[in-house]
């Protein structure tokens, strides 16, 4: 195999990586670019872990080719935040919305792409758009309430992102 | 294995006929990369046809949609029109996996991937779709039904890709819905899947109706039993018995840890009963 040569913009950042053709965007992000922010749950799209986006659209990380990404405009957890946390990890950390941790960068990016989308969801609207993002610890509850809490939070305006 | 991104469905074609070991089109991947991983499939080629422009779009041509063969589900929900003409395909289409998953799964590859237990299948053979098939020898056009031919099987000749999926021009009174029984409310495979679709006139009654069935048989089932059954009908108790007999005749099922033959062949009936009448209701408006 010979590797390709890939540019895309990573986080608003232009990059240029290596990658064989038969290597997930997941193992570019984590091995050959140390974002290892994105994490590997499953490796078959089940579990939501690996969430990025990928010209805005939510997709599993696990399932995009890094030669895919050629021209386009992927966001990772590492770009979530500005000089302050972004609201939505304020609040997961006011509800402690985590326990071991390894889901959480998942459901971080999951959830403000369902906030930018719309930013008055219904807790039912919630939970299907979250479905794919699995926690073993918290039992999703916590999460749902810090993700409402944002929401709500981002209709009246007080957020600093 | 090679990676190849062609802007054109010639040098597509070229490509994939070309390909001596194994080659696969690529658009959305949530199939393809779990066999890769699984190393169900090892291809020497893969082609990614998403920089194809007519693979990406959603055109009307005359009163019906052209749907690219690497349009997402989700994309297909974003539409402006879409999901009031073909409410059945785009819930079908969002109960593919999770939002991450719709995001990047396809009609075309739900389709040409066999499995059967796809959810967009029945709602497309009820929907009357056709599918453009391109390859070495040309384009053709074929009924969604005949691309799965047995579990995991499908119908394409070698160098053959599917460019697009057409949903037909709507009759005045249409509507269509699919419904799913799964052992928990989201992100599993279909027990019994059933895409309807059905066309009313002004005074309920019944004048075309096409029901197909998912997950009780190798491949999808198209129950014309089913249809016979309600048309000319405004589904009254009777005719909704007969449709649900028709549907549990249909099945030949396998026991798995989902469901029993038994159990899969009478929720047929059930959901066969449940998406007419949803499709019938969205019909009246």
């Amino acid at each position: 195999m010979s590797a390709l040569h890939i540019s895309a913009s990573i986080n608003g950042d232009p990059t240029e990586f290596l990658c064989e053709p038969d290597e997930t965007l997941l193992d570019v992000l984590r091995d050959r670019l140390n974002l290892t922010g994105t994490k590997e749950g499953c490796g078959t799209g089940d579990c939501g872990a690996c969430s990025v986006t990928v010209d805005g659209r939510l997709v599993c990380a696990c399932l995009v080719l890094g030669a895919e990404a050629q021209g386009r405009n992927i966001e990772t957890i590492e770009g979530l935040a500005g000089d302050e946390l972004h609201p939505l990890q304020k609040k997961f950390l006011e509800h402690a919305a985590l326990q071991c941790g390894i889901c959480t960068p998942g459901f971080l990016v999951a959830a403000k792409s369902l906030l930018e989308k719309n930013n008055n969801p219904t807790e039912e609207e919630v939970r299907y758009w979250l479905a794919g993002n699995l926690c073993r610890c918290t039992g999703y509850d916590k999460i749902i309430r810090a993700v409402m809490e944002t929401a709500e939070d981002m209709r009246r305006g007080n957020h600093a992102t | 294995m090679r990676f190849e991104a062609p802007e054109t469905i010639e040098a597509a074609v070229a490509l994939l006929a070309g390909e001596k070991g194994i080659a696969r089109p690529l658009s959305g991947g949530t199939d393809l990369l779990v066999q890769m991983r699984s190393g169900r499939v090892e291809p020497d080629l893969i082609v990614d046809i998403k920089r194809i422009a007519s693979t990406r779009t959603i055109t009307r041509e005359g009163g019906g949609y052209r749907i690219g063969a690497a349009v997402s589900g989700e994309e297909l929900g974003e539409h402006p029109t879409l999901p009031q003409d073909w409410p059945g395909i785009v819930e079908a289409a969002h109960l593919v996996g999770s939002t991450q998953v719709a995001g990047r799964a396809t009609l075309a590859g739900n389709l040409c991937n066999a499995s059967p237990a796809a959810d967009t299948v029945p709602a497309m053979v009820a929907a009357g779709a056709t599918v453009r098939v391109v390859g070495p020898d040309g384009t053709r056009d074929v009924k969604a039904s005949a691309i799965p031919v047995g579990v995991g099987k499908n119908s394409l000749e070698p160098g053959e890709f599917v460019e697009s999926i057409f949903l037909p021009e709507r009759a005045a009174g249409s509507s269509d819905a699919y419904l799913r029984f799964i052992p928990r409310t989201e992100m599993d495979i279909a027990v019994v899947g059933v895409g309807v679709s059905v066309t009313r006139d002004p005074d309920g009654t019944v004048t075309d109706a096409r029901v197909a069935l998912g997950a009780v048989a190798p491949t999808v089932v198209r129950v014309e039993d089913a249809e016979d059954a309600i048309t000319g009908t405004k589904l009254d108790d009777d005719a909704l018995a007969k449709l649900a007999a028709a549907c549990e005749a249909a099945c030949s099922p396998i026991d798995d840890k989902r469901g029993t033959v038994a159990f899969r062949t009478e929720v047929a009936g059930v959901l066969a009963k449940r998406a007419i009448q949803t499709a019938y209701e969205r019909a009246a408006q």
